[in-house]
């Protein structure tokens, strides 16, 4: 099961254009739609169903998803919870590590649950594999599914791969892609930058 | 906020750390709360890290508390008595712990009789050190659950009033705590009696009291220490009876005040001397919500001095 809609193919912006727009608000808002409608048809009323947001950039879009099934699609009540990985990094001690950790709740057993694992962007596959390691902490779950906004499908170090995605992005190694989104940055947006720096 | 890192490789004494150091402790220990109230209590942060825990000087709380924050951190664990080793063949401290670290340990948590005892071994060696208790100098980890649980019971400390009981002079809890305190800007009083004070105690920006009705009147947290006796090698009072009616803490005098405090104790409590039972195993004590916090504090800044590397 791959529902891939789109793909977006770009090599990464030169120095002279800084950043570019990869998903307007417009576009944004049909996405998160669009992953809603896939999860409804997986999961149906997600009675044996959880949704866990990574933290930090996972939770605003798993926040956005669980709301918008709750609220526009009726489903009547999903187990959710945010889950920090900040323990669990494989990169402790090594250079550029965040060893800032944030909250964790999950008030359920994952045990004999689908679990719908969200993030924002894909890439390495390294923030997966530590979210599935702690995951184990909570039960053992009998499926776990995994949602991102943004899929940049070249750029695996672990064989890990979304069940679910907004857009796929195929660009090169030192781009970097940012979520942005309409509460804390103004409006929902993907951008592209031409490295990590010029993203700050 | 991301990236925050504690300002020192080491934790020597609460004096060091900064004020953000002491939020990014707690911030972090709050996690590992949730951790640890979980039901599988471990992470596997410090895999790769070998920790010596040496204690020169005896310890239940503490040794049993940093054991278990590093084992459910994951790191590895040796343990070290002084009474049952080489030290007392004559060996030196720097033999010692450089001997241990020669096997290839990453940090020391070290207790130590003399003050300044960590402060000379991270001059001479490499590894993280963690004071868990050095004489009567400080006792920084304590210091750090017992602002952390205070925190959890009031909220921000600023303009609080906390008052610290008993045997001041001989205390490295009470140092590490006014330091502590001061930081997140709670206000300090001391009350114990005359001997028990140190001489210039007020030179630290604390009030002094031997009052003990007056000042648990004024204090939303009463912090009761213990009578170290084996520190005093000479008499500061009379008896134990007549310390524990004029300085004790007991329920009549807690229930004759027109507030509700909390009451505190970082172990090992002198039933009967400091507190009375009463008191210790009253609705106002947190006495054991302290040693719960302890290990959530000590993973806290095992893992931050990790970070560093």
């Amino acid at each position: 099961m791959d529902f891939v809609i789109s793909t977006i193919n770009l090599s990464a912006p030169t120095s002279m254009e800084k950043q570019r727009i990869i998903i307007g608000p417009e576009r944004f808002s049909l996405t998160i739609e669009r992953l809603c409608h896939q999860l409804v048809e997986e999961f149906d009323d997600f009675s044996n169903t959880c949704i866990i947001g990574i933290q930090p950039r996972g939770v605003a879009l798993s926040e956005r998803i669980y709301r918008h099934l709750i609220d526009q699609l009726n489903i009547p009540h999903i187990d959710y919870g945010v889950l920090d990985i900040t323990f669990y990094r494989d990169d402790f001690r090594r250079p550029g590590a965040s060893m800032h950790a944030s909250v964790t709740s999950i008030d359920f057993l994952v045990e004999k649950k689908n679990v719908i694992l969200v993030d924002d962007v894909l890439y390495t596959g390294r923030t997966v594999q530590a979210a599935l390691t702690a995951l184990n902490h909570y039960g053992r779950p009998d499926k776990v599914e995994l949602l991102t906004l943004v899929d940049r499908r070249f750029n695996r170090e672990l064989p890990i791969r979304s069940t679910f995605s907004g857009i796929k992005v195929d660009a090169v190694d030192q781009a970097y892609v940012k979520v942005e989104w309409a509460n804390t940055h103004g409006e929902d947006r993907v951008l592209l930058f031409s490295d990590k720096k010029a993203a700050q | 906020m991301a990236n925050q890192q504690l300002s020192s490789k080491h934790l020597l004494g609460i004096k060091d750390l900064s004020t953000e150091d002491i939020r990014l402790i707690f911030h972090t220990a709050t996690n590992f709360k949730e951790v640890i109230n979980r039901p599988i209590k471990k992470v596997p942060s410090l895999r790769d890290i070998t920790i010596a825990n040496l204690f020169f000087e005896d310890s239940t709380r503490t040794r049993v508390s940093f054991e278990l924050a590093e084992k459910r951190l994951s790191a590895d664990t040796i343990n070290f008595s002084a009474s049952s080793s080489s030290v007392k063949k004559g060996e030196t401290l720097l033999d010692t712990v450089n001997n241990i670290l020669s096997m290839k340990v990453d940090m020391v948590v070290m207790r130590h009789p003399a003050p300044g005892a960590c402060q000379f071994l991270a001059k001479h060696i490499d590894a993280n050190i963690i004071n868990a208790g050095d004489g009567t100098h400080e006792h920084p980890t304590q210091a750090l659950l017992d602002a952390f649980s205070m925190q959890e019971q009031l909220g921000d400390l600023e303009g609080k009033n906390v008052a610290i009981f008993g045997d001041i002079l001989h205390s490295r809890v009470a140092l590490s705590n006014i330091f502590c305190l001061q930081k997140l800007g709670a206000k300090v009083r001391v009350c114990g009696p005359p001997t028990l004070m140190p001489k210039f105690i007020h030179k630290l920006g604390v009030g002094v009291s031997y009052n003990v009705r007056e000042t648990l009147q004024w204090c939303d947290v009463a912090n009761v220490l213990r009578i170290q006796l084996e520190r005093q090698n000479i008499k500061y009072f009379p008896t134990l009876r007549e310390y524990s009616q004029y300085f004790g803490i007991n329920r009549q005098l807690l229930d004759s005040l027109d507030k509700k405090i909390v009451i505190m104790h970082p172990g090992p409590i002198n039933r009967g001397v400091e507190i009375t039972s009463d008191v210790a195993d009253s609705e106002h004590s947190i006495i054991l919500q302290q040693v719960e916090n302890g290990v959530a504090v000590r993973m806290a800044v095992l893992f931050l001095l990790a970070a560093k590397g």
